[in-house]
């Protein structure tokens, strides 16, 4: 895949919000010190008397961002998602979710690939957090093109989203002529009749790659992008389980509360199916350039690849 | 409003935290009652809000930063029109639309839905940077407790109001010296109040909270500040009007039972004649 185009989805970020600032007056962006880095830089550029630095103090961004959305206004809080949903999750959940506000949190570098920062900045905690507001709509775009299409639903929706973005660059996989995003809406990517992966964020390129190796090896896998792990696609999910009989999840973030939990808990309650769930097997990342820690703990295509055939076995 | 007028309404409004604290059976009437005459004055006299249009774009905003004093804020909100006075007593019943703590959903008049410490006043800076945004002249008020200013958040919303100057912004500490463990001094002092807010580059107003005449000016210099926010810390009574209750940490979170509400609104009922009878 090395001449595939690569983009990371905290530029989506930035340039998404630069590009919608001319049709949403109302949208206002916040940061908390970190514009060059969430990417939002671009939109501060092009609308300063809309972009509003806080310092750094993710609190009280986040509550000047519900004061702001009781006035009408579409804020968006950007931070890293250790900080926007870690150390903010009680802000998030009384000041934003409680009063179900119209603030929108832009979440970049998360997951292992923020890389070299290493563990204490790698957030996998934070999809698991954001589920358990009620209200709260949780998204995790695959690539620049549904990452910039995401923000622009972000901003037509009316209530509280919460959106996550990485560091690193990651291959653009959606750039066709019929792509089309809807919030809460899962997208069948592959057909398959042996094994169904479900996949979110960086993890589906990888499920793509993976189910290439697999028909290699006479296994027909189904790929389906979660993009909106909040509210699930219940449908897609169950109508695929029941073709397969066999599901995967793959995502950058623990195992627990995120993406395979929710699919779990999706199909317990709709569709008994065995599952198994790669993801950050609840251990914390640590240091190291994005895509060997990509490889070390399972997410690329190879990875993804050896899981699902141990599991089909 | 003139002073006496001030002081018999907020002696109605003391009436009501009391009942409404008995009617839950739990609730903070402490706090309700030391802040009492600061709720009268915001509604009745300073705050251009309208109860037949609660959400009315360019009123007034007030934020209950101190949110379990909710029932000092429906008992205001209540005498000033916006729901009946009867429903008090329905105060975190379930079903009722005066939840325990400051709820925007469910009850008309609630500005910012408040309780956990810390929060309120976040909210209330971002009204007023809106306010700012939009060139819109509506002014933002917000209260706090002085055992809540503990919170490191509550820093960190001042750094930025007097960062940013807003002079639409008051913040008022209702400074009653108790908190739950016990006197804020003893618990984990949060002296000098007014340097701290100086230094966060805040106008800076020290009054008696439970004078209206010291209120009156303090809110008048405050409208009359420009280029930076102004902070009103006002030395309050805890359980002011209520013999049993004043100057008791025991009664931060405490509901009357039969006989303490029947000596409660008697020592209110007291006072309200004293003062001349009713409005």
């Amino acid at each position: 895949m090395a001449d595939v185009k690569k983009i990371a989805t905290r530029e989506s970020y930035g340039n998404a919000l630069a590009e919608c600032g001319a049709d949403f007056p109302n949208l206002v962006v916040l940061d908390a010190d970190l514009a060059g880095a969430t990417k939002t830089g671009v939109f501060q550029k092009a609308f300063p008397d809309r972009h509003v630095d806080c310092g750094i103090a993710e609190c009280n961004m986040t509550g000047i961002a519900a004061g702001l959305a009781t006035c009408g206004k579409i804020p968006f809080i950007s931070s890293f998602a250790m900080f926007a949903a870690g150390r903010n999750f009680e802000q998030v959940r009384n000041s934003i979710g409680y009063p179900h506000l119209n603030v929108k949190i832009g979440a970049t570098h998360a997951g292992i690939t923020v890389g070299e920062d290493g563990a204490t900045h790698q957030c996998n905690e934070d999809v698991a957090l954001m589920r358990t507001v009620p209200g709260m709509t949780v998204v995790v775009p695959s690539d620049d093109v549904e990452a910039k299409a995401a923000v622009r639903a972000a901003i037509e929706f009316e209530g509280p989203v919460y959106l996550r973005f990485g560091r690193a660059a990651v291959p653009v996989i959606n750039d066709r002529p019929d792509y089309k995003f809807e919030l809460g809406k899962g997208v069948l990517l592959r057909e398959g009749s042996d094994v169904t992966i479900i996949a979110s964020g960086i993890t589906v390129a990888s499920a793509l790659e993976a189910a290439q190796m697999l028909e290699a090896d006479g296994i027909s896998a189904e790929v389906i992008n979660i993009h909106t792990i909040k509210p699930l696609d219940e449908e897609l999910v169950v109508a695929s389980a029941k073709k397969t009989g066999k599901v995967v999840t793959a995502e950058e973030h623990s195992v627990i509360g995120g993406l395979g939990s929710a699919v779990c808990d999706c199909l317990c309650a709709q569709c008994p199916t065995p599952v198994l769930k790669i993801g950050m097997q609840d251990v914390f990342g640590e240091s190291g350039p994005a895509g060997a820690l990509v490889e070390k703990y399972g997410l690329d295509g190879k990875g993804i690849y050896e899981s699902v055939k141990g599991f089909v076995k | 409003m003139n002073k006496l007028e001030l002081q018999k309404t907020a002696n109605e409004v003391r009436k009501g935290i009391v009942t409404a604290v008995h009617g839950a059976k739990a609730g903070h009437p402490g706090g309700s009652l030391s802040a009492a005459d600061l709720f009268t004055y915001l509604y009745f006299e300073e705050m251009n809000v309208d109860p037949k249009d609660p959400k009315k774009a360019d009123r007034d905003r007030f934020v209950l930063s101190k949110g379990h004093t909710a029932p000092g804020l429906y008992s205001t909100l209540a005498n000033r029109g916006y729901f009946p006075v009867e429903d008090l007593p329905t105060l975190r019943h379930l079903g009722s639309y005066l939840q325990g703590h400051p709820c925007m959903q469910e009850t008309p008049g609630v500005d910012m839905s408040s309780g956990s410490l810390g929060q309120g006043i976040s909210a209330a800076v971002g009204m007023a940077l809106a306010a700012k945004m939009d060139n819109k002249d509506y002014r933002v008020y917000t209260l706090l407790g002085d055992g809540e200013i503990q919170e490191g958040q509550v820093w960190e919303a001042s750094m930025f109001a007097g960062h940013r100057k807003l002079d639409n912004l008051v913040v008022i500490v209702d400074n009653n010296g108790l908190q739950i463990d016990g006197k804020v001094d003893d618990v984990c002092s949060p002296y000098p109040i007014d340097k701290k807010f100086e230094a966060f580059n805040f106008h800076v107003i020290n009054i008696d909270g439970n004078d209206f005449d010291q209120i009156d000016a303090a809110f008048k210099e405050a409208r009359a500040t420009k280029g930076m926010p102004t902070a009103i810390i006002c030395k309050t009574v805890k359980g002011k009007g209520v013999s049993f209750m004043e100057n008791s940490a025991g009664w931060h979170g405490k509901a009357p039972n039969d006989e303490e509400y029947a000596v409660a609104m008697a020592d209110l009922t007291k006072i309200g004649e004293e003062l001349g009878g009713a409005n």
